[in-house]
């Protein structure tokens, strides 16, 4: 039996072998199990905005994209799967979505030379490229995600937090345990009390947990949470009615159906985000051009949302630095390690992103060869329940990269003597 | 016709009592064995490396490993996900702390230390049974898993918690890290399976696995005739976690390259180990590579039959894959639940009296 299902997955393989002339772009995406929720918009927009690239740009340079989509159910085991499976098609970026997989996939795709993009998640200390030749994760990682949290804080506080207790509620996983250091290099530096407070995956149980801050109560509860964590988070906050105006989720804790369930009590959450989600005429294009065509990924209905934008902010990237590398390369048809020049080529203006048709969607940044990190900017947005929109609070807040640079430092170059790697851009 | 005893004589006591006694069958041993070792590294690729071969041989081993304790001895266990993850942690240490000693030596030094850890965690089996052992393996499994979550120690201090394989090798070629050529790490598992499938094989025919199964089928009994519950359980279980250890270090080292101990060796390892026990057959070394190329092999499949040729949407895929696995695995049970292994055996005494069934 053994022989027939090999033969048969041999053969099943053989037919979804590689395609000619096309610009493949591999989209492992998970759209089951218990993260579902947050994968399934990333993934439209990810894939809508390759359809409008097709349809209404003629492709990239006249080269049609093609995604082949690859589900992971966000397991390691699969997207290890989905990635041997894809990159013999031509894959000219990895974007996985999962800090998890992220982790397996470095060394993988800097053996086998293709580069990854993970916007706003995955290893921090890939932004120092130096290091990490074949990954990208600008315009914004964790540790400066967590640092803009604190600023906030700080703003509100008239600049002082000395005394504050603030706690980290965070997922039990490499993504959770990301910020931590930041937040503890940053509790020396300002003088705040921070406590961490681990949900195990996948986060639907959580009363020990909120049992516990309100037994210390916090001045402030930051989340890094994800999936089904977040909605339980939020309903546990509002069951032990702690103000949610203190209560900060990560960019990946700041979607709408994350507050939705909780009703109007949901409101006043805040949340990061990496780019700004307004009405932006690319939306209308997507409309135009992909759904009423009847190609729409999904089931469509969730053009605009935080999710579906950041999936196509994701996408939007990748396509501009293919742009990139064809203008570096002079050829329409690039190769992923063309593809590399381009992403550390990449330079995002503001009049870049009015013609895109997405004014003001995220921060101007350009990618060097030392600096794959981006300008490691992002805002502070508040659920409305009563209208069921996210309100930006304030505009794109720096984080601190003094501290930052010197975390990014150190742990990028403990990971280059683990592995001998030797560093670049001499 | 083909496959009979008749006319496959033997003179000697020691000819009767070997693993395949019909000719037929050892032949076919022979052949699987020569093709294992000479002909797949040489067409093997890094998708068939990745998708299909290691994770059934690793869990192979783990499924052997489990099958010694619930097939062979009778106790139940809950365990193996925590069991694995110390057979990872351990190679991790022992990779990272002692870079120059070979990593073969270091996957048999884990699977060592998870014996020794399996045997703390065994001691219980001697006063409890059945459901109730089942439970404080369960414990087991949860305590292990969060002490490598909570001890920065067993990570090394990295920031995410994330433990990674740095690049080990192997008569100067890698068998870790992301330079690994797919043929070399296929080798590499390849020869711990045969290894460990034959000294499963051996110990459970011999007097140690007599007295593993005397305390499976009446513990009292076997007392009463003179087996030692502690030797013979505790036994089995240092047996049975190093077997697990290993498959663990090999899952981590060899196969993923980096793992996070919740995501990779949760609960749902723990279960899904034991549903390829079941569903192969328990108490059947064969019903071990059964069981796991069953649970491993399927949904790659499917997923690649379905999505790959039909072109269906991947969620839907993933949906009905999941269906179908699950009404499968249901299906193997009420028709045969002793598992795939005495579908097996059933299907060899037919063709045994094929053409002529009395």
């Amino acid at each position: 039996m053994k022989k027939t299902l090999a033969t048969l997955a041999l053969a099943a393989t053989m037919v979804a072998g590689p395609a000619a002339a096309e610009l493949v772009f591999p989209d492992l995406s998970y759209r089951t199990g218990p993260y579902a929720a947050g994968g399934v918009p990333f993934s439209d927009g990810y894939q809508d905005y390759f359809a409008l690239v097709n349809a209404r740009d003629g492709g990239i340079g006249g080269e049609m994209t093609k995604v082949i989509e690859c589900e992971t159910a966000y397991n390691t085991e699969k997207g290890v799967e989905c990635y041997e499976a894809t990159k013999g098609q031509g894959a000219l970026i990895y974007q996985p979505l999962s800090t998890g997989i992220t982790y397996q996939l470095i060394p993988k795709v800097s053996a086998d030379n293709i580069p990854m993009h993970t916007l706003g998640y995955g290893r921090t200390s890939a932004a120092n490229g130096k290091v990490f030749e074949w990954v990208f994760n600008y315009p914004s990682n964790y540790w400066d995600g967590a640092s803009v949290a604190i600023n906030h804080l700080l703003d509100e506080n008239g600049g002082d937090l000395n005394g504050k207790k603030i706690t980290l509620l965070y997922h039990n996983s490499a993504y959770g345990k990301e910020p931590i250091r930041t937040l503890e290099e940053l509790s020396k530096k300002h003088g705040y009390e921070l406590n961490i407070i681990a949900v195990d995956h996948p986060g639907q149980e959580q009363k020990s947990q909120w049992l516990q801050i309100r037994r210390e109560r916090p001045d402030y509860v930051i989340m890094w949470g994800w999936g089904v964590m977040n909605q339980v988070a939020v309903q546990e906050a509002i069951n032990i009615r702690f103000p949610m105006e203190n209560f900060i989720g990560s960019w990946w804790s700041g979607a709408e159906h994350d507050v939705t369930p909780a009703g109007m009590d949901a409101d006043g959450y805040k949340a990061l985000n990496l780019h700004r989600v307004i009405d932006m005429p690319v939306f209308a294009d997507i409309k135009k051009h992909v759904h009423e065509a009847g190609n729409a990924a999904g089931d469509g209905s969730n053009v605009g949302s935080v999710l579906y934008t950041r999936g196509m902010y994701a996408a939007m990237l990748a396509v501009e630095a293919a742009k990139t590398a064809q203008e570096i390369h002079g050829t329409a048809q690039i190769t992923a390690v063309m593809m590399r020049d381009g992403l550390e080529a990449l330079e995002i203006t503001d009049a870049k992103m009015e013609a895109l048709g997405m004014p003001g969607i995220g921060p101007s940044f350009s990618v060097s060869c030392e600096a794959h990190g981006g300008s490691g900017m992002a805002l502070i947005q508040q659920w409305d329940a009563a209208a069921k929109v996210w309100k930006p609070l304030t505009d794109f807040i720096e984080s601190d990269q003094e501290v930052i640079q010197a975390l990014i430092k150190d742990d990028s170059e403990a990971y280059a003597a683990e592995n001998s790697v030797k560093p670049r851009c001499q | 016709m083909l496959y009979r005893e008749a006319g496959d004589f033997k003179t000697r006591y020691s000819d009767d009592g070997q693993t395949f006694p019909i000719k037929f069958d050892r032949m076919g041993y022979y052949a699987v064995i020569a093709i294992a070792f000479g002909i797949v590294p040489f067409v093997i690729n890094d998708y068939w490396v990745n998708a299909v071969f290691l994770p059934f041989l690793i869990y192979a081993i783990a499924a052997i490993g489990l099958n010694i304790l619930t097939g062979y001895c009778g106790q139940l266990s809950l365990g193996t996900g925590g069991f694995m993850a110390v057979g990872a942690y351990a190679c991790y240490k022992l990779m990272t702390s002692f870079p120059d000693i070979n990593i073969f030596f270091h996957v048999i030094l884990a699977g060592g230390i998870t014996a020794a850890v399996g045997l703390v965690f065994g001691l219980p089996s001697l006063r409890i049974k059945g459901f109730y052992l089942a439970v404080a393996t369960l414990a087991a499994q949860f305590f292990l898993v969060w002490l490598f979550n909570r001890v920065p120690w067993f990570y090394n201090y990295s920031a995410s918690g994330q433990i990674s394989a740095p690049e080990r090798t192997v008569f100067g070629i890698p068998v870790t890290g992301a330079n690994t050529s797919a043929w070399a790490s296929y080798m590499f598992c390849l020869v711990f399976v045969f290894l460990l499938a034959w000294l499963a094989r051996n110990l459970t025919r011999g007097t140690v696995g007599r007295k593993w199964m005397a305390i499976r089928d009446m513990d009292i009994a076997a007392e009463i005739i003179g087996v030692n519950p502690l030797t013979a359980k505790l036994s089995a279980f240092a047996v049975s976690s190093f077997f697990i250890g290993i498959a663990g270090a090999l899952f981590f080292s060899v196969y993923l390259g980096a793992v996070e101990v919740g995501e990779a060796f949760g609960i749902n390892k723990s279960f899904l180990v034991l549903f390829m026990v079941i569903i192969g057959g328990l108490g059947s070394i064969f019903g071990s590579f059964a069981g796991a190329a069953f649970l491993v092999l399927l949904p790659v499949l499917l997923k690649n039959v379905l999505v790959g040729t039909l072109d269906w949407p991947t969620d839907l895929a993933a949906h009905v894959e999941i269906t179908i696995v699950g009404a499968l695995i249901i299906i193997f049970l009420i028709l045969e639940p002793h598992g795939l292994a005495q579908l097996w055996r059933v299907a060899k005494e037919k063709l045994r009296l094929w053409p002529f069934p009395h």
